[in-house]
């Protein structure tokens, strides 16, 4: 396999009963790239998302994530990439600080190692003055940016990101966006979902899924040019209406 | 007036949601509440709704006022909530018989209203509730809020988390409630979702930045506004960012939209600042401000 492949899928499938939830779907993403889950409701993203998570057996097809198999090697995957779903997922009882020890005795991180990246990662958030503060009390958008730097604490070679930015203030979406292309640009691969279409632009490829199958895969701008379409929301409104 | 917000305040200990809030939505009115998460919507509605009464302030609904005749406003107003409140566990048509019941009239009675959004959902009509999926939750609650054909309609950010695909049918249904003189206030956390409102208030932090027509709103923009493109957005971002001049910088799809702190600004200065980076294919074009962009200069 090759190296630079980081994601690997191949005829992948999810059967529930009679309906295809995913489709025998195919791809693959390359190492540092930003790639784009696109879909309308329904169409089978989560679903094909937990597969390559670890977290549920394909019905049939393949796939390798990190270089482990999504079936025999589950618990690798596990271990070696990073999940941040759309339902904030850190403890709002705990404090900052007392979050990312938790979550980085989770990953098997030493104390030396959490209590250097935890001031780093403080530092780099601008949470200094927060950070023995419950996250419960903290808005939405600093609590997006603290769970997506807690997903990287282990140093990943893939994150996960299910809607990170729903409901999150137009300033904080972008500074997220700029937290993901650092990320990417360091060699982190990242694969996203979201509804706002012009976070599809900033994705150095993107898949549309419709009805459990993947319909359409490319850099924004040959799919704009493949859809006679002004921008990705007039391509997503073309694709996914069908 | 349909609705009438005058001076509302309302705290949480130490969280101020609502900070003197003022307002009119007038009869027949799409207006849209249009702010993130934590701006305060779901309180006001809330309070608007006869759920939450406000520490400071005066508002009435249809003509009633919030605190003495909040019982003549809920026969009078249509809610959805943000979160799904309809019975889980009952089917779809026992949820619309149930909200009919207690409204004192029958889905026959007040059917045309619904018709349209109804028969999508009613192939589904014995199926419980809890087993919808999210569009068609969405449609069945929307139809629960309409079955006592209300005066007044309570939309909390009803396409939240929803595809750009549904998002768009459900401002068409809007769209059509709206000419049967249902006077509708509906939040979003999506600001391209403004530009389908009559009027708008942008909200953030308990305070309402600005209220007038989307295309006034666009109009107030204070500068020129440029698109910002290159071959590498990541390394864009960062130099424009480091750019001493810069007003303000945002990615906006394939674009960064750049102001320009100084009012004597040449483009040429920037394309040369960007070539001296190594960066390449620049190209830099006056372009028109969006709701979004209006939004992040109020909140800056």
């Amino acid at each position: 396999m090759n190296n630079n492949k980081v994601i690997h899928v191949e005829g992948l499938t999810k059967m529930f009963g009679d309906f295809a939830a995913v489709d025998a779907i195919t791809f693959d993403v390359k190492k540092g790239e930003i790639f784009g889950f696109l879909g309308a409701n329904g169409a089978g993203k989560t679903t094909a998302m937990k597969m390559l998570i670890g977290i549920s057996s394909p019905t049939s097809g393949k796939a390798s994530v990190a270089g482990f198999d999504v079936i025999t090697q589950a618990e690798d995957i596990k271990k070696n990439i990073g999940y941040m779903s759309q339902k904030f997922a850190l403890y709002d009882d705990l404090t900052v600080k007392e979050n990312i020890t938790f979550f980085g005795g989770i990953y098997g991180l030493s104390r030396k190692h959490i209590k250097e990246k935890s001031a780093v990662l403080i530092e780099e958030l601008g949470l200094e003055n927060v950070a023995n503060k419950l996250v419960g009390s903290l808005p939405l958008g600093w609590k997006q940016k603290l769970s997506f730097s807690v997903s990287l604490l282990h140093d990943p070679k893939i994150v996960f990101l299910d809607e990170p930015t729903g409901g999150v203030d137009p300033i904080t979406r972008r500074q997220f966006w700029e937290m993901i292309y650092k990320a990417a640009n360091q060699g982190t691969t990242v694969f996203v979902t979201t509804h706002y279409m012009d976070e599809a632009e900033y994705c150095d490829r993107v898949s549309i899924m419709v009805n459990g199958k993947i319909e359409a895969l490319d850099t924004p701008k040959r799919l704009k040019e493949q859809f006679k379409a002004a921008d990705m929301n007039d391509v997503f409104l073309k694709l996914a209406r069908g | 007036m349909s609705i009438t917000i005058s001076n509302i305040s309302k705290s949480y200990k130490k969280v101020k949601a609502l900070q003197d809030i003022s307002f009119e939505v007038k009869p027949g009115e799409l207006f849209g509440l249009i702010g993130p998460d934590g701006a305060g919507k779901t309180t006001l509605f809330r309070i608007l709704t006869t759920l939450l009464i406000a520490d400071e302030g005066i508002a009435s609904v249809a003509g009633f006022d919030v605190i003495t005749d909040y019982k003549s406003i809920r026969k009078s107003v249509g809610y959805m909530p943000g979160k799904f409140s309809l019975y889980q566990d009952l089917t779809v048509e026992e949820n619309l018989i149930f909200f009919a019941t207690i409204f004192g009239t029958t889905i026959e009675e007040n059917y045309d209203l619904i018709k349209e959004i109804y028969i999508q959902i009613e192939p589904f009509k014995n199926r419980r509730a809890g087993k919808l999926s999210g569009g068609m939750k969405q449609k069945l609650a929307l139809c629960c809020a309409l079955i006592h054909k209300p005066k007044v309609l309570f939309l909390d950010e009803p396409t939240t988390g929803v595809d750009p695909v549904s998002r768009k049918e459900f401002w068409e249904m809007l769209k059509r409630l709206q000419q049967k003189n249902i006077t509708i206030l509906v939040s979003t956390p999506y600001m391209d979702e403004a530009a389908l409102c009559d009027r708008i208030a942008l909200i953030q932090d308990g305070e309402i930045l600005e209220i007038d027509t989307p295309e006034a709103i666009v109009k107030h923009y204070p500068k020129p506004i440029y698109n910002v493109s290159a071959n590498n957005m990541y390394q864009l971002i960062n130099y424009l960012n480091d750019f001493e001049p810069n007003h303000s910088v945002y990615p906006f799809g394939e674009f960064v939209h750049y102001t320009d702190s100084r009012s004597d600004f040449n483009p040429t200065e920037l394309k040369v600042y960007l070539e001296s980076k190594n960066l390449s294919n620049i190209k830099i074009e006056r372009t028109v401000p969006t709701i979004e962009d209006t939004f992040m200069e109020l909140a800056k």
